[in-house]
Parts: C-alpha cells; structure tokens; sequence
C-alpha cells in the first residue's frame, strides 16, 4: 500500500459519496419547483402540502451536497497536485465558471427560498426555487465538461516547454461530444433518483394510513414520481445508447472492457452474465445476446467491436511498454449494474401506476416493500456508472495523456493521505446514519398542515414570528 | 480578490459561529444569532469555492503547492466546514436539547478552527515556506506552526469575532444586541491589539509603500470600527470592521507581490504571479467571465441582505 493507492481510495470514496446526494439534488430541487408551480397555478393546497414536504426532504439532502462538494473542490490540490499542474489551464477554468456561474445562483436563492416565504411576493419567492433549480443543473453542466476533458479532452495542446496542457479552445472543451451526451444522461439518472423517492414517500403512507384526507395528495405524488421515473429511464436508456458509441469511438479499451471481450469480435454479442473465472477470461456460463454489443457500440448489428488483447497490443506500441487494461471485473460488473438497477426502478414505477389504475387505491404489502428500495435502486445503478466510467478509464488519469500514478501529491505522505482518508471516511459515516435517520423521520412525519394560523390582532407586523427559522 | 470577499462575508458569520456559547445564553438567543445569518452564510461559502475554482484555473502551480503543501491545516478546515454546514441545517430538526448542544458544539468549532487556521495560512503564505525548485513542499507540519503563524491565527480569530458580534448587534434587537454590542467593543480592543502587531511584523518580513498604505488603512477602519460601536453606531462599525478586514487581506498581498508562495528554501521553487500562472488565452476567459458575472452575484447576494434586512429578536423565534 503506498500513498497513491490511498489517495485513489480516499478519492473514490469521497467522490462516490458526493455523488449520492447529488442526483437527489438535481432532480427534486426541479420537482420541488414544479409542484410550488402547480400550487401557483391552481392553488390547490395539496401541492402546496406536498411542496413543503419533499421542500424539506430536498433540504436535508441539499446540505450533504454542499459540504461534500467542498471536499471535492480542494482535493485536486490536495491531493493530485501533478494532476492539477498539468491540467489546471483547462480543468480549473469549468470549475471557477462552476462556482461563479451555479453554485452562487443556486446557494443564494436557496437561502432566499427557505426563508422567504413570508418575507418575498409569491411570484418571487417561486421564482427563487426555480433560480435554485437552474443553478444546480448549470453546476452539473461544467462539472461533467471538466470531467469529459479527462475522458476525451479537446481542445487543448501539450506545451514541452511547461510539461503542460495548455487550453487552445474553450469552445471544444464545453462543446466535448463526451460532455454533450454525458449531461442529458447524469440529469435523467438524477431524475431516476428524485422521481423514485417521491414514488416510495408516497407509496408508503398511502398503505399505512389508507383514508387519510392527505390521500389525493399522496396519490398525485406517487403517480407524478412514477411517470419521472417512467421517462427518465427512457432518456437514460436512449443516451446511454449514444454514449456507447461515443465512447467505442474515443475509449475501444473500456468498450471492451464493459464485455470483457478478450478478442475483437463482429458481430459481438452481449453477456448479461457471466459465470466463470473472476476476469472473464475463461467463461463456464453466461447468458448471451447475440449482436447486442455490436449494436451498442457502433449502431450496426455487425459492427465490429475490438478486443482487449488487440487494445492492449495496440496502446503499448502507441504509449510504450505498460498495462492499458483496467480492472476488468470492476467495469464488467458495474456496467450491468448500473443498466440492471436502473432498469428495476423503472420496473416498480410501472407496477405502482397500474396499482393505481382507474382511481385505486394500492394495497399490497408487496408493493410497498418493492416501493419503499425504490430509490435506493436508481442511487446504486448511479454509482456504479460513475466508478464505470472512472475504472474504465484507467490506468489514465487524462486519457491518453497522464496516467493517474503521475498525478497524484509528491509532497504528501502515506501518513497523511491515511489520516485524511481515515476522517473522511469517519466523519462521512457518522453523517449518513444522521442523515438517513432524519431523512426517514421527517419521510414518515407526512404532509404539514398548510393551514395559516390566524393572526392575534394585537401583533402588529414587526413582531410576528418568522414563518421559518432555524 | 475573491479570498477578501471570502474573509470580510464568512468573517462575520464565522464570528456568530464563535461566539454563540457566548452570547447566546439559551437556545432562543442561539437560534436568534443562527437566523442572522441563516439565509446567508451558504452563499457566503460559495466564496471560497469560487476562490478555489480561480486559483485552479488562473494560478494551478499556486493551487497545487499550496494545497498538497498545507495538507493537514486544510484537511482540518474542510472537516470544520463540513460539520459547520450540516449543523446549521440539522440542529432544529430534533427537538432534544442534547441533539441541539452537539450541533451547537459543531458549530462553535467549525466556526472557530478556520477562523484561526486561514490566519496560520495566510501567514505561512507570507512568510515564505521551504519550496524544492520543482515547487513541491518539503517542510512539515511544524514549519507551518511558527510564531508569527500562531500569531496571525490569533488575529483572524479576534478580528472575525469582533465582525460577528457587530453584526449580531446589527441584526438583533432585545437584549442580546446590548450585550453583543458590549462585547464587540471588548473584543475589538484585543483584536485591534493583535492586528497591529501582526501587521507590523508582516511589514518587517516583506513591505511596499501600498502594503504600508493599506496597513495603515486597516488600522484606521478598525479603529473607526471600534469607535462606532461604543456609541452604538451599529451600521457604521460593521462597515469599520469589514474594511478592516478587507484592508488587512489586501495588505497581506501588496506585500507578497510579485510573489505568490515565496520559497525560504530554493529561490527557484518561490510561486510567483508569472510562472504560477495560466496561459494568456485561460486568464482572458477567466477575466471575461469574472467582469460579466461578479456584479451579477453581488446584486442579487445584495438585494438578498435588503430582503432579510429586518432585526430580530427572541420573539420572532416560532415555536418549532
Ligand atoms: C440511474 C442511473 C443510470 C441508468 C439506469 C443507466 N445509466 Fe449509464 N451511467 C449513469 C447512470 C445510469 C451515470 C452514473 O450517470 C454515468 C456515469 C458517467 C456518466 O456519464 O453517466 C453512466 C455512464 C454510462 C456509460 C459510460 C460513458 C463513458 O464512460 O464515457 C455508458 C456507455 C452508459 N452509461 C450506458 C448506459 C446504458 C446503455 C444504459 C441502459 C440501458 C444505462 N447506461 C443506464
Ligand atoms: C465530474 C466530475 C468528476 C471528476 C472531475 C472526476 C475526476 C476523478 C479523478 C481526478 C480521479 C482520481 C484518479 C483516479 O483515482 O483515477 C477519479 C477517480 C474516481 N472517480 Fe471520478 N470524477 C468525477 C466524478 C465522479 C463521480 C460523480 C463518481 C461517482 C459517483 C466518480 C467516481 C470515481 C471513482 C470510484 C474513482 C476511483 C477510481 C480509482 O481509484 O481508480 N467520479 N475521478
Ligand atoms: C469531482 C468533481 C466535483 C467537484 C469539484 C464538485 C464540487 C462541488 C462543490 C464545491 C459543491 C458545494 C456547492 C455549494 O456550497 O453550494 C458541490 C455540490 C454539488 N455538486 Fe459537486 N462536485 C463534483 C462532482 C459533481 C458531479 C459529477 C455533479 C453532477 C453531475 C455535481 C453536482 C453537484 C450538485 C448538484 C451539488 C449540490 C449542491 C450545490 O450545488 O450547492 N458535483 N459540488
């Protein structure tokens, strides 16, 4: 063990772990918009009632994101300094334009929205939430166009003299392909996410607590939640599709990879699974699809798909002697991971709007069980596409241009690296039982009561109490 | 640039941090001094990750070292944000008051190890830190614990406290604003104290005439700071003690200038303002977006301050 192999740890597990609040994030923070919206609109109290609680559901999220995405923010210096070195006149520029442009949006107006309901004109106050919700998914925007330029990166030279990249233009880098695909596809599995916890909140006080006068409430939420579910998951599946070949084109090694696929093949097929040794190199049964990959990859169902063995040869020719393979059952099994998670999400969401059909009421004790793992689903199949694409694409830290053990801290030892990484994980631990235990709290707690509570006339103004404070 | 902004903003929300077990003497004057700055500190935050994102894309050489280099002070701040941030959305959310003393806790040492931990920073940064000639760090952790360090931690400390209890006086009405008035002046005295010092002894290590110039002004605002809020001029002594912030920051770089991270070690390794740099092309795209967008977010992080300009006081404090 030396320090590059915990500093890849600790940056796996602190990244990973920011990714689990963020597509909770995204995606309700513009559902949350939504339903204050409908509210706006038809003043039904029930959306105002459904507001408030997903409202506070998202914020006790929100606040993980936030101080987990500090950690991200420092720990290229930290802890890649080479990294950072090479790549900062490129990198660092999305990320700036990240703070600047989102987050501020975004950390602004979510103060004003929290605590401006009595304080903001209606029209403004719902107008702070959707200021909210437009900053989060900029942020997404040039987090995803900074982490494209290490799959793919455009748009930039190597300076000799520096040992540098050096951004030529800015332009390609926002407009990466690998950008351009990979934005619509993370903002439809955050959407699996948000849409997957409004179906199992709901789901699960419409059977425990059958005629309650919240019920239409619940049954909306449910059946919204469902169809967000439903059509995020067909985006996901059309982009994901479209990734593939994008990423057959710029990365054969982790198309590859995905499969396993040992020698070039065409047509190929596709496993679902595998049983045979760990790396898939001898198979003793697996079920196939035949032409899948093939089709996957390069849009004909005889396409040609390269091996690793023909990448590996063909790379250590290019780049000189080395491994250019990465862990092959890592990405074999986080790719259908993520496709299988995902897909089962998408599944349950079928089965509650059926349960639902012709103003039904759902019952089933079955159904609430599958309900209430929904959202862990879409959460787990987000994570394994992340260390998808993150594993696949070593050893490089840069594709094709710097590997990740060149870019890791010089100046921070092993001690170091095991201190941080061993606080991290502590104080990382500690907050998701709090937060899950409060998640689940205020979950079961149900709809506020949206009833104003009349005013004793003698306060006048100045002294009325907040309407929210912490 | 941006790290003033940072220090003059989360300084005074830093300072509410420190002193609510001070000041806040049940948990409805601690909820009154969070709800100051409860629908602004996030933003306030974003400062720093802005000022981290531009010195990643304008200075990356400044970024790596820096960060690689003070690796266990920043690890301990980032831990100290962490809990700081979490606590002010959590602590109401139970109402037992053991749950609520732990977040009070969280957010007392949150607040008060960057309050002190940027003023070693930035000390180091001034002073000069063992630097290889490939700019790598190779002093320890104890280097970065000298005295004029320690000394300039003792400094921020002070001076953001004093910011914070001038704003709690500003925002607050009842009692609690008469005792955080009281306490600003006290804690100004020390502060101002602590600042001259540490100023003077910067000017000894490295100096410019704008370095003394704005030495001097920083002095003068916290002064003028001190003076307004022992006649209770609460508005005048928070713009004293954010200009004394915001001078006392500047002077810190006019000193450095050229320099960026001087090296004690190799001159050859000292960060400069040049070769720490981005390429011209990145620099002219970080300078467009930043003249297009800053006055963007200081409007509407303004008008947020006038939407939430009201006092408050323990009897705006709802129930739950
Ligand atoms: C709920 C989440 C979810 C679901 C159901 C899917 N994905 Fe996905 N996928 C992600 C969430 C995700 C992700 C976490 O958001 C990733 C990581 C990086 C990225 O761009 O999106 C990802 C990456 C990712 C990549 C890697 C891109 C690269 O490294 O360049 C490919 C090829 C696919 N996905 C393809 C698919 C296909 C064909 C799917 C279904 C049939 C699918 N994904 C379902
Ligand atoms: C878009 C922003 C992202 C950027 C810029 C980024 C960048 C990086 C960098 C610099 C590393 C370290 C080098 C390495 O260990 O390979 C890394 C590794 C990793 N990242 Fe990402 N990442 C991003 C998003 C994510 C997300 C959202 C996840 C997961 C939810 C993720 C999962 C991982 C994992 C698991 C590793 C560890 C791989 C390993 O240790 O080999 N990444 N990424
Ligand atoms: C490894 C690279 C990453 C870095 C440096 C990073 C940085 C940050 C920072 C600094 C925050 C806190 C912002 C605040 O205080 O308001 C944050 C939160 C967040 N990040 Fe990340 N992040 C990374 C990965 C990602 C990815 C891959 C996504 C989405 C695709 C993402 C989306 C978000 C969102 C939606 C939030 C919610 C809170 C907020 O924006 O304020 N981040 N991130």
């Amino acid at each position: 063990m030396d320090a590059l192999d915990v500093a890849r740890w600790q940056f796996g597990v602190t990244t990973v772990y920011h990714f689990l609040f963020v597509p909770l994030t995204i995606g309700l923070s513009v559902l949350v918009a939504i339903l204050q919206t409908l509210w706006h609109r038809t003043g039904d109290e029930k959306y105002l009632k459904l507001t408030k609680f997903y409202g506070k559901l998202f914020l006790i999220n929100f606040a993980m994101g936030v101080v987990t995405g500090i950690v991200q923010e420092f720990q290229f210096g930290m802890n890649w300094s080479d990294y950072s070195r090479f790549v900062g006149d490129i990198f660092g520029a999305p990320l700036a334009i990240e703070a600047l442009v989102a987050f501020f949006l975004e950390s602004t107006f979510i103060g004003l929205w929290i605590f401006g309901w009595d304080r903001l004109p209606a029209r403004l106050h719902l107008a702070s939430i959707w200021a909210a919700a437009i900053g989060t998914n900029l942020s997404a925007y040039f987090i995803l166009a900074a982490n494209s330029f290490m799959q793919n990166p455009v748009g930039y030279r190597y300076n000799p003299d520096t040992g540098r990249a050096e951004l030529t233009d800015f332009v390609a880098v926002l407009t990466n392909k690998v950008a351009l695909i990979t934005f619509p596809h993370t903002i439809a599995g955050a959407f699996l996410v948000a849409g997957s916890l409004l179906v199992a909140v709901a789901l699960w006080h419409l059977i425990r607590n059958r005629d309650s006068a919240d019920t239409p409430a619940y049954r909306f939420a449910a059946r919204f939640g469902s169809w967000v579910t439903l059509v995020a998951a067909t985006v996901v599946v059309i982009t994901g599709d479209i990734q593939g070949k994008i990423m057959t084109q710029v990365q054969p090694m982790k198309m590859a990879a995905a499969e396993g696929l040992y020698s070039t093949e065409s047509p190929a097929s596709f496993s679902v699974l595998t049983i045979g040794s760990l790396d898939g190199s001898r198979e003793l049964f697996a079920i196939k699809i035949p032409y899948l990959l093939s089709y996957l990859g390069t849009g004909d169902p005889n396409g040609t798909v390269q091996g690793i063995n023909d990448l590996q040869a063909l790379y250590s020719a290019q780049y000189g002697a080395g491994s250019y393979t990465p862990i092959i059952p890592v990405t074999y099994w986080s790719f259908r991971l993520m496709i299988g998670f995902g897909l089962a999400a998408a599944a349950i969401a079928l089965l509650v709007l059926w349960s639902q059909r012709k103003g039904r009421t759902p019952t089933s004790r079955w159904l609430l069980r599958a309900g209430l793992v929904m959202p862990i689903l879409p959460l787990l199949a987000n994570s394994f596409g992340w260390i998808f694409t993150e594993m696949g694409r070593q050893p490089w830290i840069v594709f094709g241009e710097m590997l990740t053990r060149d870019g890791v801290s010089r100046s921070v030892s092993l001690t170091e690296v095991l201190t941080s990484f061993t606080a991290f994980t502590l104080i990382y631990a500690v907050l998701a039982v709090i937060e899950v235990k409060l998640l689940i709290r205020y979950a079961k707690a149900g709809v506020p009561d949206v009833t104003p509570t009349p005013e004793p006339d003698d306060t006048d103004d100045a002294e009325r109490p907040l309407a929210f404070a912490y | 640039m941006l790290f003033t902004g940072y220090f003059i903003l989360e300084g005074f929300d830093f300072g509410v941090g420190m002193l609510l077990p001070v000041l806040g003497r049940d948990d409805k004057e601690r909820r009154v001094m969070i709800n100051t700055i409860g629908p602004v500190w996030d933003g306030n935050e974003v400062w720093l990750i802005t000022a981290g994102g531009a010195m990643f894309a304008a200075f990356p050489e400044w970024y790596a070292t820096l960060f690689s280099g003070f690796y266990l002070p920043l690890l301990l701040i980032l831990l100290a944000l962490i809990a700081r941030g979490v606590a002010f959305e959590y602590r109401h959310k139970r109402p037992e008051a053991t749950w609520k003393r732990r977040w009070d806790n969280a957010i007392f040492v949150g607040s008060l190890v960057p309050a002190i931990l940027w003023g070693v920073a930035f000390a180091n940064i001034l002073r000069g830190v063992p630097l290889d000639a490939e700019h790598e760090y190779v002093g320890g952790l104890l280097n970065l614990l000298n005295p004029y360090a320690l000394l300039g931690g003792a400094t921020t400390a002070a001076l953001f406290a004093t910011h914070g209890a001038v704003f709690v006086a500003l925002k607050t009405v009842g009692d609690i604003r008469a005792r955080a008035a009281a306490l600003a002046v006290r804690l100004g005295v020390a502060a101002a104290v602590l600042a001259v010092a540490f100023l003077s002894w910067t000017l000894t290590i490295r100096s410019s005439t704008a370095a003394v110039v704005l030495a001097v002004g920083a002095a003068l605002a916290l002064l003028g700071g001190l003076a307004a809020a022992t006649v209770r001029r609460e508005g005048w002594a928070f713009t004293g003690t954010a200009a004394a912030i915001g001078l006392a920051v500047a002077t810190l770089f006019a000193a450095l200038f050229p320099n960026v991270l001087p090296s004690t070690l190799d001159p050859a390794g000292t960060l400069t303002a040049t070769n720490a740099a981005s390429t011209p092309y990145t620099l002219t795209i970080m300078t467009w977006v930043a003249v297009f967008f800053t006055p963007i977010v200081l409007a509407y992080q303004g008008w947020t301050y006038w939407v939430f300009r009201k006092r408050i006081g323990v009897a705006h404090i709802p129930q739950h």
